[in-house]
């Protein structure tokens, strides 16, 4: 049973609502074990806050097995701070030095507005999915699961667009807050398999027009999305979107 | 013996269903628009029944408590989900499904639900396939398939270690559809406080916006809970940190029976605890024990490096009980005998609280066949090493991630340090053949519902339930109470049921607001799952679990003295949410000791440690217990049993024998 002994200062955004201005407060940790997650850090935090009469920091987690999506901190000027391919649940304290100070904001995107500290308001990524990220399928209609093969490759490939855990750091992580990550995930996904192709274009269209009128900026092809996603979602899927967005327009009114 | 009414249809078993779906009574299209059904949940078992009711043309609102229905907790499954497909041609079958399942829950499970869980499983694969989910597959285009614990068939289906994720993804996505065509309203950042009862039905919820603190009444004809299990009683567990029995509990204190509340399971394959700091435990898929071989040093406090411990000096103790099963017998079975050697001072790490989970043998194995297939028919050791290797990465990648990310070690070079955790409840609210609660008109779908595992739960058939009830089981069943709704409009919500529910509500957050205590919901979040762990955990005694009872009472008493929430109510406060939850697991942990004392044997996830065979394996007594207990809440915080009597008439109940 390790007890840590790193100390670290912590700079931590505090707001108490969407109504108000935030800032960056500083904190003192003490006794950091390495072998501590992000958020079980963030833990000794809060029970020294609320031991000292405090409110603790908000934040967003609940898996802390790196799937659920929900956790969302940017630290040190990246969203789930330094580790490749981690979400901040999965982060842990041997990645950071005693005598640290460690920089901690909310996801920053117009889309995303704060609700309270580092909680952001994520509901835009549902509705684009009610947008049209779905196979119209309805309870009972399917045939043998089997009757449908699919190659190998394609399915692969299907799976690792769909790995995605919509957490926003992609929106997060780019300069104009764009989206085009995430939506083209979904859009890869169905858009592979056989069963997406029936509304494969009318799919792209009102989901991009959906994502459009959330408020998220457009894709300038940098790729701090694909750098930053701690599933590694490729930037190849915004070019196949971006395929079937232009197809669409060439496709007849009926079949959009 | 049974004071409680399951309302099992008549009939042979394998008819049941067809002729209960063929009979019940129906709902017209144009009187569904105007009922309403309440939603509570939006995992596999919530969002599967509030989207499926909506394309029947219900009006349906979800409830949840997370950002996005996306988050519910079914997403961390890793491993699989069963259906009796046989598409292997092992010899699979309904019966075989339903046999294993019955036999694995050690002969606690109701049969007339487990052969419908059977009979609905393989459509659930075909539903999922049809939404676009990215099951595996083999080169040939069709689905693959593994082997989980407690059968002899390979029957899971599977998405690399994230089947959990991908077929969430897809309720959610059906879910989402409703949502968009306006079918379904959705109130996510939501938690149901209490159940609004008129007239001794369920006609709707009192749920608090976490967002703003504001209490809101929702009406419905009907109200389904598929809020999941309650292993967080324990503290440590591998649930979600929110996850909670909230909902359930209030349901439970509005007359919802709790059936089995002693029935936890276990998971052999966890991470260990690294320290005082630890918030939750990470599983380790059981699919790994398709690779994975266990074992500890045959010599006590052995401090060699794992791999410095020559093959004949270990104990592969599972293989050497349990031939036949070998390294895949049930959970609860394995979890036991990780104890046993831990407890017997073969434990390995720091903590001597943990096994090895071993994958060399099988990645050389795995390279081997993959240099055959390259031609190499005679590789030497360091290429079938190398090519395995990259055989068990495609298969549990993510996992063998995930573990060196929490362990800071390489398990691609060193076996895995593992050890039981909590991961499961069986137990929940108590429901009919129909998945009505003792509440008429409120319904429980899922982990939170007690009906179909028995007293231990087999691998990967918890995502098959959870979909089974959602998708094809709940939508039908709820008609035959619907039907006699049509006439009923809907329920202004100032009827002075929800005002009164409302006012509940408000006093339980005021109360907690205004302790302004000393200590903190997680100091007493821990105390409580100490507690548990230690005397209603992996083994129970009757002396351990009357202590139990005595220290959680005064535990709540404490509780509601000393404890300390910041903040105000009408504003987003988690430390109100958390102590809310902390109220009702500490009464539910006390159920939960008082029904694994009343129980006089030892079952599935259930071991008490006066009721044993020579050999350690757990001894039923089937003459006095092959009952459900059904807890009834009574004022103040005490319960009343009800028993419903377990009839075999398809299977011969025997002892479990894995060996």
């Amino acid at each position: 049973m390790s007890t840590g002994n790193m100390n670290l200062t912590l700079k931590v955004w505090r707001q108490k609502n969407n109504k108000t201005a935030g800032a960056l407060v500083d904190y003192k940790v003490t006794d950091i074990s390495p072998d501590m997650s992000f958020l079980e850090m963030f833990d000794v935090l809060n029970e020294q806050l609320i031991n000292k009469g405090e409110e603790p920091v908000v934040f967003d987690h609940d898996c802390r097995e790196g799937i659920c999506g929900m956790c969302s901190m940017f630290i040190n000027g990246r969203p789930h701070g330094p580790k490749d391919l981690v979400t901040t649940c999965q982060l842990h304290m041997r990645s950071f030095k005693d005598g640290d100070t460690i920089v901690v904001e909310p996801w920053r995107a117009a889309a995303f507005p704060v609700v309270k500290d580092l909680a952001v308001d994520r509901s835009a990524f549902d509705r684009v999915i009610a947008a049209g990220g779905f196979i119209s399928v309805n309870t009972g209609n399917a045939q043998d699961a089997n009757s449908l093969p699919i190659p190998k490759m394609q399915a692969d490939a299907a799976f690792e667009a769909a790995a995605c855990i919509g957490c926003g750091a992609c929106v997060a992580t780019c300069k104009n807050a764009s989206a085009m990550l995430f939506v083209s995930a979904k859009i890869s996904q169905l858009a592979l398999l056989p069963q997406g192709q029936p509304e494969r274009y009318r799919r792209v269209q009102s989901m991009v027009a959906q994502m459009d009128s959330e408020g998220f900026g457009n894709c300038t092809n940098t790729g701090a999305c694909e750098a930053e996603c701690p599933k590694g979602i490729s930037l190849e899927n915004i070019a196949r979107m971006n395929r079937d967005f232009a197809s669409a327009k060439f496709i007849s009114e009926e079949t959009v | 013996m049974s004071d409680i009414n399951s309302n099992i249809p008549e009939g042979e078993l394998t008819q049941k269903w067809t002729k209960f779906k063929s009979s019940v009574a129906l709902v017209n299209p144009s009187n569904k628009r105007s009922i309403e059904v309440i939603v509570v949940g939006s995992g596999l078992a919530g969002a599967s029944a509030a989207a499926t009711l909506a394309e029947m043309g219900y009006k349906v609102k979800c409830f949840c408590f997370q950002d996005s229905p996306r988050r519910a907790h079914s997403i961390a499954a890793q491993g699989g989900i069963n259906a009796a497909k046989n598409y292997q041609n092992d010899g699979d079958s309904t019966y075989r499904l339903f046999y294993d399942t019955i036999k694995g829950g050690d002969y606690r499970a109701r049969e007339a639900n487990v052969h419908r869980l059977a009979e609905v499983s393989t459509n659930i694969i075909d539903q999922c396939v049809a939404q676009g989910v990215p099951l595996a597959r083999e080169y040939g285009g069709l689905l693959d398939n593994r082997s989980f614990g407690g059968t002899q068939v390979q029957r899971t289906f599977y998405a690399a270690g994230q089947t959990g994720q991908q077929l969430l993804l897809g309720a959610y996505s059906a879910l989402e559809r409703q949502i968009g065509m306006g079918k379904v309203e959705m109130y996510t950042r939501h938690e149901m406080l209490e159940v609004v009862k008129i007239d001794g039905k369920a006609r709707g919820i009192i749920a608090r916006n976490l967002i703003t603190g504001q209490l809101e009444r929702h009406f419905g004809h009907a109200v389904v809970l598929g809020t999941g299990g309650y292993g967080n009683v324990f503290y440590l567990s591998t649930n979600a940190m929110g996850s909670n029995v909230t909902a359930a509990w209030k349901a439970h204190k509005q007359g919802a029976y709790f059936a089995n509340p002693c029935y936890t399971q276990i998971h052999p394959t966890c991470i260990p605890v690294s320290g005082d700091h630890q918030s939750k435990l990470t599983l380790m898929s059981e699919s790994l024990r398709n690779d994975g071989r266990i074992w500890v040093p045959k010599k006590k406090d052995d401090n060699r490096k794992p791999t410095d411990i020559p093959e004949d000096e270990r104990d592969y103790y599972l293989e050497r009980r349990y031939p036949a099963f070998g390294n895949l017998v049930p959970r609860d079975v394995a979890s036991r005998a990780a104890k046993e050697r831990c407890d017997a001072g073969y434990g390995v790490g720091a903590s001597k609280l943990a096994v090895y989970l071993d994958f060399k043998a099988n990645t050389e194995r795995y390279g081997k066949i993959e240099a055959s297939k390259a031609g190499n028919h005679n590789p030497d050791k360091e290429t079938c090493m190398r090519l395995g290797t990259a055989v068990i990465k495609e298969k549990y990648g993510n996992l063998f991630d995930m573990y060196a990310q929490i362990t800071g070690e390489n398990p691609y070079e060193t076996p895995m340090r593992i050890y039981p955790a909590v991961h499961y409840t069986m137990g929940g609210l108590w429901v009919d053949y129909n998945l009505m609660t003792s509440v008429p008109g409120l319904y429980c779908t899922g982990e939170a519902n007690f009906s179909d595992h028995g007293a231990n739960r087999l691998g990967a058939s918890a995502l098959m339930q959870g979909l089974a009830d959602g998708y094809f089981v709940l939508p039908y069943t709820i008609g035959a109470y619907l039907s006699k709704e049509i006439s009923v409009k809907a329920i202004p919500t100032d009827h002075p049921a929800f005002v009164e529910a409302e006012a509940k509500a408000k006093g339980i957050l005021d109360t907690l607001i205004n302790i302004k205590g000393t200590k903190s919901v997680d100091h007493f979040h821990k105390r409580l799952g100490l507690i548990m762990w230690d005397k209603c955990g992996m083994s129970r005694s009757e002396q351990g679990l009357k202590q139990a009872i005595e220290e959680i009472r005064a535990l709540r008493a404490e509780f509601w003295r000393d404890v300390r929430v910041p903040g105000t109510s009408d504003e987003l406060n988690t430390e109100l949410e958390k102590a809310g939850r902390v109220a009702d697991f500490i009464e539910l942990g006390e159920l939960m000791c008082i029904d694994a004392l009343n129980r006089n044997e030892s079952c599935g996830g259930h071991f008490r440690e006066e009721y044993q065979t020579e050999e350690g394996e757990a001894l039923r007594d089937d003459v006095n217990y092959a009952y459900v207990a059904a807890w009834e809440f009574k004022e103040g915080v005490n319960f009343e049993l009800h028993k419903e009597e377990l009839k075999f008439e398809n299977i011969k109940v025997a002892q479990r024998s894995y060996k």
